[in-house]
């Protein structure tokens, strides 16, 4: 409930990076995986165009990361930043669940209201 | 699955197995687990599942060389190694030493956004990165099913996690996993029951007050195990399972002779004495010296050297020593010795798995060459009889195998009762059986022995009569009455008329030897007497014979001189002789 307002004020602090700071933990090309790839672009340079690093990374390359970021399912999405970290699992085809999480007012005034009062 | 696993099992002569190094779980599982194949491990909460898991892959590691990778959903890495050190599992090290990986998965259902479609991929990964880094064999998942509570989509989980065990074996390591029970199923998924080659039911039972933890195989495919349900406990040791027997009947016997503490008594026994190794029981009504028995048996075990352990469930060691010096039998000596140890402790105070795990514990430490538990009886206030009679098989059994001679007591109940039943019906499990009891005469009590049975020797049918003096047990000559053995006063009533019997028959015979003696020496005078008689009968005879003969002489001589004279002219000498004659 509370996290939300935070990014906010935290926000124009860290100036010196990108605004969002996203992770996509994918399994190699799997239809999950390449789904997730695909949606996670679309939200990305529909709604974070310029404010945004996205890192795609293959934990059949790299499997030791499985653990350390405690990756159960696959694929999953991590938004370091801004304000706490969270989660999705899933291939983001659920667009609304996603950008309510990354906490992105949509172009719909009912929607942004929504989006804090949720979370 | 169950097709596939059937299908193999013809290739196979036996299922390769991994013993899992756990006290007793691997005689019960004839071997141990199913290689290469993901077993269950279910119970509900406080049944040891996670020290199961935690124990089999330790002693993987350290008894059979074969790391493992422990996933833990519940606790972190910290908190497990913090929960085994007790029981000395040192997880740190043997993950420093890249025998163990420990990989906490942190599930929380408020931090995970379900977005679409996924699968549990990365939880393979991890698994599989985690075998691969240290070659693990044994892979324990701790507990699996808090997935459901981070995931919502149940169809995803489910199909999962049958992929999850279908991966495992076909990685070919030996999984443990562990799930909470369910309500009238053994999981909460009502899942890894069907998915799992093996399954291993852990209960947590209160009854009585007294709780006891059972473990019970419910399936184990492609192989045979023991279907009971099996006390276990978890010792300072980790967990012990203890089956009912070793199972078998082949422990290697002695032909050793150990004496009862009691001359008579070892003459009673063709072999003077107990075989090393056997079994007694003494049973017996109450205040029939059972304790003071097995007190003289404990002192010459100790006597000549050996080293005897000394349960006491009714009385405390002091009490114990200073009863049984009061009737010459000195404990003290060899408790300070180190040859005696005496281990009293209530009955309740454990249940009767843990008595079994002390007593196992003490004979591994002591190494006694026996063992005495007075009473057996007593242990039934912590159990029923059916559980106490499967612990003392087990303790006899045990007794056995390791040669050690044991020596029970047990209390019969109430008076009249079938003297040849035992409460806890071991009676049959014993080889030696040793009767006291009250024989009851007129106005007075007395103590009776016999041999019920002796296994593999010859023993008096005698019912003994024995009285315990300041000197120890000394077993009563058999006195026979009238009316069959007579005890105590009778006894002595019988002794001394027997004695006064004796006594008379000794007076008249040595009257009647005198009688004899009276009328030889009458007869030898007599004989005397007659001979002197005979004597001067005879001189008189030899007198007349002599006055006989020479009165014949002088006759003959008188005849031949009248001859002479008639014959005068006839013969030269005749003129002169007829001349005198003239």
């Amino acid at each position: 409930m509370e996290p939300e307002p935070f990014p906010d004020f935290l926000d124009p602090a860290p100036s010196d990076g990108p605004e969002y700071v996203l992770h996509l933990y994918i399994t190699g090309a799997t239809p999950n995986s390449t789904r997730a790839v695909r949606n996670i672009k679309d939200i990305c340079e529909q709604h974070l165009k310029g404010r945004y690093e996205l890192l795609i990374i293959d934990i059949y390359q790299q499997p030791e990361l499985a653990q350390e970021q405690d990756l159960i399912g696959v694929p999953t999405l991590i938004k370091q930043r801004p304000g706490l970290v969270r989660r999705m699992v899933g291939d983001l085809s659920d667009r609304e669940r996603v950008l309510k999480v990354l906490g992105i007012v949509s172009a719909l005034p009912d929607s942004s209201d929504d989006a804090p009062a949720h979370e | 699955m169950q097709e596939n696993t059937t299908s193999q099992h013809p290739a196979l002569p036996t299922l390769p197995k991994s013993p899992t190094g756990i006290e007793g779980l691997d005689e019960i599982t004839e071997g141990g687990l199913p290689q290469g194949r993901p077993t269950l491990i279910c119970g509900s909460a406080g049944c040891g599942k996670t020290l199961l898991g935690v124990e089999f892959l330790v002693r993987g590691i350290q008894d059979y060389g074969e790391p493992g990778v422990l996933m833990a959903f519940e606790e972190t890495g910290e908190e497990l190694a913090a929960n085994v050190a007790s029981l000395g599992f040192d997880l740190k090290d043997l993950q420093e030493r890249k025998l163990l990986r420990v990989d906490h998965v942190h599930v929380d259902r408020s931090e995970i956004e379900e977005t679409g479609e996924y699968d549990l991929e990365g939880l393979f990964i991890r698994l599989g990165y985690a075998i691969d880094s240290i070659g693990a064999k044994r892979v324990v998942l701790d507990t699996i099913e808090s997935l459901f509570s981070g995931f919502p989509n149940q169809a995803v989980l489910r199909s999962e996690i049958r992929r999850l065990f279908r991966w495992l074996k076909d990685r070919g390591v030996t999984t443990v996993i562990t799930a909470e029970r369910g309500d009238g199923s053994l999981t909460r998924q009502g899942l890894e029951e069907y998915v799992s080659d093996c399954v291993i039911l852990l209960d947590n039972r209160v009854i009585d007050q007294i709780t006891t933890r059972r473990l019970r195989i419910v399936k184990y495919r492609g192989s045979t195990h023991g279907t009971n349900e099996y006390p276990y406990l978890i010792t300072a040791d980790g967990i012990s399972v203890l089956p009912v027997t070793s199972l078998k009947l082949e422990h290697t016997v002695s032909s050793n002779i150990v004496s009862t503490g009691i001359p008579a008594l070892d003459d009673m026994f063709g072999l003077r004495g107990f075989y090393q190794g056997s079994s007694v029981l003494v049973t017996g009504t109450a205040g029939t010296a059972k304790t003071t028995l097995a007190a003289a048996f404990a002192d010459k075990i100790c006597a000549e050297g050996q080293r005897c352990l000394f349960f006491a469930f009714e009385e405390s060691p002091m009490q114990l020593t200073r009863n049984m010096a009061s009737v010459g039998i000195d404990l003290q000596r060899h408790v300070t010795s180190g040859l005696l140890r005496i281990e009293a402790s209530r009955p309740t105070l454990n249940g009767l798995e843990q008595h079994l795990v002390t007593l196992h514990r003490l004979v591994k430490e002591f190494q006694p060459d026996a063992v005495v538990i007075d009473p057996i009886t007593n242990l039934i206030t912590v159990g029923n009889i059916s559980e106490v009679r499967s612990m003392l098989t087990r303790l006899i059994d045990f007794l056995k195998v390791s040669n050690i001679t044991a020596f029970f007591t047990a209390l019969i109940s109430g008076r009249g009762q079938q003297q040849e039943m035992t409460d806890e019906g071991v009676s049959s499990l014993v080889d030696t059986w040793i009767s006291v009891r009250d024989l009851e005469g007129i106005g007075e009590r007395n103590r009776g022995l016999s041999i019920l049975k002796s296994r593999g020797m010859a023993h008096s049918n005698q019912v003994r009569e024995f009285i315990v003096t300041s000197h120890g047990i000394e077993l009563l000559d058999v006195v026979l009455g009238p009316t069959g053995i007579v005890t105590g006063a009778s006894r002595l009533a019988q002794q001394l008329e027997e004695h006064a019997q004796a006594l008379a028959t000794q007076q008249e015979t040595e009257r009647r030897d005198r009688e004899l003696e009276r009328r030889r020496r009458v007869l030898e005078a007599n004989i005397a007497n007659l001979r002197t008689e005979f004597e001067s009968v005879e001189e008189e005879l030899r007198q007349m014979t002599s006055d006989e003969q020479t009165r014949q002489q002088a006759l003959a001589t008188g005849k031949q001189r009248m001859a002479a004279a008639h014959h005068l002219p006839a013969t030269p000498g005749a003129p002169a002789t007829g001349e005198s004659g003239q």
